[in-house]
């Protein structure tokens, strides 16, 4: 473990604590597996999400993603009756095609992430809306996928089965982020594109991967989502569910500059959000100010995070000035000499 | 009627360790173009920073008409009258050309609202434009201007402040012949009105054509000065060289090899009409020499993938080899240690292990699974071969010297199989004792039967460290010289595209 999923355990367990201690009922049994539940939902894409952000890259789509995977998962059990192991294929392959084409727009054809998933988010929305007539989809009376609907929402020994797809998930997407191959591959794009792509790295793959990867969970999602609402409408199925996603790799330790994170970190932070989500219910802050408390503990984390980092770097910088000392005294003896980077030799413009 | 506009006197600029300007004299006169020439790293672009008032010169001064200063500000040397047309045009390309004369001293109209009047702005860049024969428009888009067109805009705007000086730093170097000749007569025309100008150029020709006198610099002094009628290549060359060169040379352990790489009528996206042929035998170091933007970075950038091949082939031991990308370029032996390690060669906040391993991961893995313990024994081996003083292979690239960080670089590509190996500027900003470290690796790994292309501007280093050296000129090599026809004076003469004298030139 890192000092920063370290910091986020101990600020998880402390915040329990703390609104433990206020009403016991945040740690009763239900409310815990009320809470593994939700942490197991919304941490399955937000993996997906951390992914895409250690490239640098960002992925807005996902909440329409679901609307418009999820009508489609509708139809093909009831209204088509395909199967039920086709339609999870189906779905799956829906979101792996999705993230495919915005990893092929993004890399291939070189536009920007935020765009092409910004319409990625306005296009899947419309196309759910506009293929139901804006109308919500449910299951009727027949039981269409009982098996599915079990495996999806039901729960092993008392604990959810969205948690245990969670850590599932995330134990194969951690051996993949930081044992693997690709992995290394993924953080040396996220940090440095240039250099990754001069070491012979096909950075277009890496990174297309990423958004087919976070396509891929998005489907996975759609169905847990699905079986959890028993209904999409259309119109707000799914609403904003990217900015959670984003959030939680942000406070787990993500940086949207790229190249930083990790997965334990993402599914720390996915479990910090919900847990605050939980306490606003628990502790009878009106519900109305849920996001504001939301986006509160999000940029306070985040200043402490920089100005730590800033702390360690000055350090660092001091520590070198003093191996450097007597370079350091023959500059103070030049009142004339240049300060900063004009002062580098290298820079004379000459060797452009 | 002598008129002197400007003097620089004595001036010095030191840096620790280095001295880049050491008692630099330079006169200017009213209507005076003075042509000012060095090597790559002469002192030329220093000394036009101090006039700019970029840099502050520890000694010296600076006279303006009447006034004397120790320094400049860079709005003081606006006042005085000072402008430049810089070598990267400094322009908005999302801006017309009359905003971009009065970039920072609009024009305003309405008062307290200080709206920006457009109008006002264009109809006074008008004339202006009509004086340089410009055929564009005061609101035309920057972005649609050629090359020329908006060194044009860059004259206007030295212009409209009245400039009594302007300064061009390396001006034609991306333009044609006709767009040269349109500049060197605007050059003319500024003159016949009184306006100085100190032109900097590689190209010998036109500052035969237009400069009235020739300022020569050398490793940061004046070293001569030449009158119109003194003017001659020979005369101008001579005065660029001429210092000793330090003995750096190590002779290869045995004669090159058959095979190595041969590059065959190449065409890079640089120079598109022009080819490029050369071919460097197993076991020697060979030196690529030229002048700042002659296409060396360019020839390594397509060999290594980076870039494409518009034409021409590439061969390994005379087996023709495809080369779309750094993959591929990697497979078949070809590596590239690049110009700026920072950018390219490393990913700075990654641990040495990891960036000697980046581009051989998949050696040191099952099943796509990194082993830790095998990667960590290459990048200490690697560690140790080439004595990266590091306290451990876990700390960070970045807080590395220059010099180990690109030793890193090296460890990276040395863990493989290299066949042909290209050094882009390997010594750029890296210490002497460092630097003959890394000399001793790249004879080594020639000794080795590798390949080895050294890119580098270092006059000392091209004719120190090479067993051969080309030289580009424009997009070609214009000439291959061997060690024993290897002098300052027969490089930068080829530099400046011209043929060597009384030796036999190979040209390809």
């Amino acid at each position: 473990m890192t000092k920063k999923e370290i910091g986020l355990a101990v600020l998880l367990i402390l915040v329990s604590a703390i609104t433990g201690a206020i009403n016991p009922a945040f740690l009763s049994l239900v409310n815990m597996l009320n809470m593994a539940n939700l942490i197991g939902l919304f941490g399955v894409f937000a993996l997906g999400e951390g992914l895409v952000i250690i490239t640098g890259g960002i992925d807005l789509s996902l909440g329409s993603m679901f609307a418009l995977l999820g009508v489609v998962f509708i139809d093909l059990l009831t209204t088509y009756e395909v199967p039920w192991p086709f339609a999870l294929l189906l779905v799956l392959l829906g979101g792996i095609g999705l993230g495919a084409i915005q990893g092929f727009l993004i890399t291939r054809l070189k536009m920007q992430p935020f765009i092409v998933t910004l319409c990625g988010l306005l296009i899947y929305r419309g196309t759910a809306r506009y293929y139901t007539s804006d109308s919500t989809r449910g299951f009727g009376y027949g039981d269409e996928a009982a098996t599915l609907s079990n495996i999806a929402s039901g729960n092993i020994a008392g604990i959810p089965n969205t948690f245990i797809f969670l850590v599932i998930l995330a134990l194969i997407l951690g051996v993949l982020l930081h044992r693997s191959v690709y992995g290394r591959w993924l953080y040396a794009v996220g940090k440095n594109e240039e250099a990754a792509r001069f070491s012979g790295i096909n950075t277009d793959f890496v990174i297309a991967t990423a958004y087919i990867i976070s396509g891929g969970l998005a489907g996975i999602s759609t169905v847990m989502f699905v079986f959890y609402t028993n209904s999409v409408s259309p119109s707000s199925f799914g609403n904003f569910y990217e900015l959670y996603a984003i959030a939680a790799a942000v406070l787990g330790g993500c940086s949207l500059r790229g190249g930083e994170g990790s997965i334990l970190g993402i599914v720390l932070g996915t479990a910090l959000l919900q847990v605050l989500q939980n306490l606003v219910n628990i502790l009878g802050i009106p519900n109305s100010l849920n996001f504001a408390v939301m986006g509160s503990v999000i940029l306070i984390g985040v200043l402490a995070d920089r100005q730590l980092q800033s702390r360690r770097q000055r350090k660092m910088a001091l520590a070198s000035v003093a191996r450097t000392a007597p370079k350091a005294t023959a500059l103070q003896e030049e009142p004339g000499a240049p300060r900063g980077s004009a002062a580098l030799p290298t820079g004379t413009g000459d060797r452009g | 009627m002598v008129e002197t506009l400007l003097e620089l006197a004595g001036i010095g600029v030191s840096y620790p360790g280095v001295r880049a300007l050491d008692n630099v004299s330079l006169r200017l006169q009213r209507g005076e173009v003075v042509g000012l020439i060095g090597e790559n790293g002469a002192g030329k672009s220093t000394l036009m920073r101090v006039l700019g008032g970029v840099i502050a010169p520890s000694e010296g001064v600076i006279r303006v008409g009447e006034t004397t200063h120790p320094r400049m500000t860079v709005r003081e040397a606006t006042q005085a009258g000072i402008a430049f047309v810089h070598q990267e045009l400094n322009l908005f390309e999302n801006l017309d050309v009359a905003a971009n004369v009065f970039i920072g001293r609009e024009k305003l109209t309405g008062g307290g609202l200080r709206l920006v009047d457009n109008a006002q702005m264009r109809a006074s860049v008008a004339p202006l434009l009509a004086r340089l024969g410009a055929d564009f428009s005061p609101d035309t888009l920057v972005d649609n201007l050629s090359i020329a067109q908006r060194q044009m805009v860059e004259i206007a705007k030295a212009l409209s402040i009245d400039a009594r000086v302007i300064i061009m730093d390396e001006p034609t170097s991306s333009l044609t012949i006709s767009e040269t000749e349109r500049l060197l007569e605007v050059i003319a025309d500024l003159k016949a009105h009184g306006i100085s100008v100190i032109y900097i150029s590689h190209r010998l020709g036109e500052i035969m054509t237009c400069a009235d006198r020739v300022v020569v610099l050398r490793d940061g002094r004046t070293v001569g000065e030449l009158a119109r009628n003194e003017l001659s290549h020979a005369a101008m060359i001579r005065l660029m060289i001429g210092r000793d060169l330090k003995a750096l040379y190590t002779p290869p352990k045995r004669a090159p090899q058959p095979g190595g790489c041969s590059i065959v009528d190449l065409v890079t996206t640089a120079f598109p009409d022009r080819q490029i042929n050369l071919s460097v035998r197993r076991g020697e170091i060979f030196g690529l020499a030229g002048l700042v933007g002659a296409g060396r970075t360019s020839l390594a950038r397509a060999a290594f993938g980076i870039d494409p091949v518009l034409g021409g082939e590439i061969r390994i031991d005379n087996e023709k080899v495809a080369v779309a990308s750094p993959r591929d370029a990697i497979r078949q032996g070809i590596y590239l240690v690049p110009e700026d390690r920072k950018k390219s060669g490393l990913v700075l906040e990654m641990p040495i292990r990891e960036n000697v391993t980046l581009a051989s991961l998949a050696n040191y893995a099952r099943m796509w699974l990194v082993d830790g313990a095998a990667e960590r024994k290459a990048a200490k081996e690697q560690s140790k071969s080439l004595s990266i003083r590091a306290p451990s292979i876990d700390i960070e690239a970045v807080t590395l010297s220059g010099g180990n960080q690109q030793k890193v670089v090296l460890g990276k590509w040395l863990s493989m199989q290299p066949r042909v190996m290209f050094f882009d500027e390997p010594t750029r900003g890296i210490d002497v004792g460092a630097k003959s470290e890394i000399y001793a690796l790249m004879r080594d790994l020639a000794d080795r039967g590798v390949a080895i292309v050294m890119i580098s501007s270092d006059m000392e280093e091209v004719i120190g460290v090479s067993d051969r050296v080309g030289v580009m000129h424009e997009g070609t090599v214009s000439g291959v010289l061997e060690r024993d026809q290897l002098s300052e004076y027969n490089v930068l003469r080829l530099a400046m595209g011209q043929a060597v004298q009384t030796t036999e030139v190979v040209t390809s």
